[in-house]
């Protein structure tokens, strides 16, 4: 079980997808939309190159907020996440959080996914059980 | 702009979705997860799940087919060229395991315009429900789609 109080810091993540993370996430999640693989596609409809799943992010935000908990799936019992900056691969993801609150044995845990100063995900509040 | 309100409420057909181990394995190495209650059955067993458990974010993987049309619904009419997945939650119940079949429901919950920021044109935001029920009538996920159309 895990101990979190108000105000800890959660250990977080720093990950860096490589290239085909996206044609791997794609296959895993069903998710296919060529903005993710095909760079010929992404730029012209005005992207920099292909960029990461929104959902492949917010699953790495939902380790993290697991993780904290001890890293029991069923520990986590809600995330919800605003997407913001488009991510890209091959660049370092970070994710930080802090316990905003413990009550009744539920943590809530503030949580962002950032690239450099790009970030991704924004105002995500998971709610873990301890 | 007045936009299209007409799908507020709508449901569409439910999907069903039969849950594997391998594609449980699959998933949770891509988010970089080694848990080996995510590919071991005993590990998941010993940790009191009923079989290899899913990472509560493969909810995604059996959860959006039901989505799909609501989507592309003429009658919900979002335009896709400006259209942005702006927000996400999921709320879980029962663990979903190895063997398990979902059924997935969706519905529009709510369609509605927002000023932009800085004089922008109006954004129209399109929220939609999926409900995901197990094989035991237990409800595994509830999710909250938000997607944006800028410019409406």
């Amino acid at each position: 079980m895990a101990e979190l109080n108000a105000g800890d810091q959660i250990a977080g993540l720093q990950v860096t997808p490589d290239k085909y993370t996206p044609h791997r996430y794609a296959g895993a999640s069903g998710d296919f939309n060529p903005i993710h693989i095909d760079p010929e596609f992404a730029k012209a409809v005005g992207l920099p190159n292909t960029i990461l799943h929104g959902l492949y992010m917010m699953g790495l935000v939902a380790r993290s907020a697991t993780e904290a908990a001890g890293g029991e799936p069923r520990s986590l019992k809600r995330l919800s996440v605003e997407f913001r900056g488009m991510g890209a691969p091959e660049t370092e993801i970070a994710v930080s959080g802090s316990v905003k609150s413990v009550e009744d044995g539920v943590a809530t845990i503030d949580v962002v996914a950032a690239q450099g100063e790009s970030v991704t995900i924004k105002n995500a509040e998971a709610e873990v059980a301890l | 702009m007045t936009m299209k309100t007409d799908a507020i409420g709508k449901e569409w057909p439910a999907t069903t979705y039969e849950v594997g181990k391998e594609k449980i394995g699959e998933y949770a190495r891509v988010v970089g997860l080694d848990n080996p209650v995510h590919f071991d059955r005993e590990a998941a067993k010993a940790a009191g799940y009923r079989d290899v458990v899913a990472p509560p974010m493969f909810c995604v993987v059996y959860s959006s087919p039901a989505l799909a049309p609501a989507m592309f619904d003429p009658e919900v009419a979002m335009n896709f060229a400006t259209m942005v997945h702006g927000g996400q939650q999921f709320e879980w119940g029962e663990p979903a395991c190895s063997g398990d079949e979902i059924t997935t429901t969706a519905k529009c919950l709510e369609i509605f315009e927002k000023e932009g920021r800085d004089g922008k044109p109006n954004n129209g935001f399109y929220v939609f429900e999926t409900v995901s029920i197990n094989q035991d009538g237990q409800e595994v996920v509830r999710g909250t789609w938000t997607n944006i159309v800028r410019g409406v």
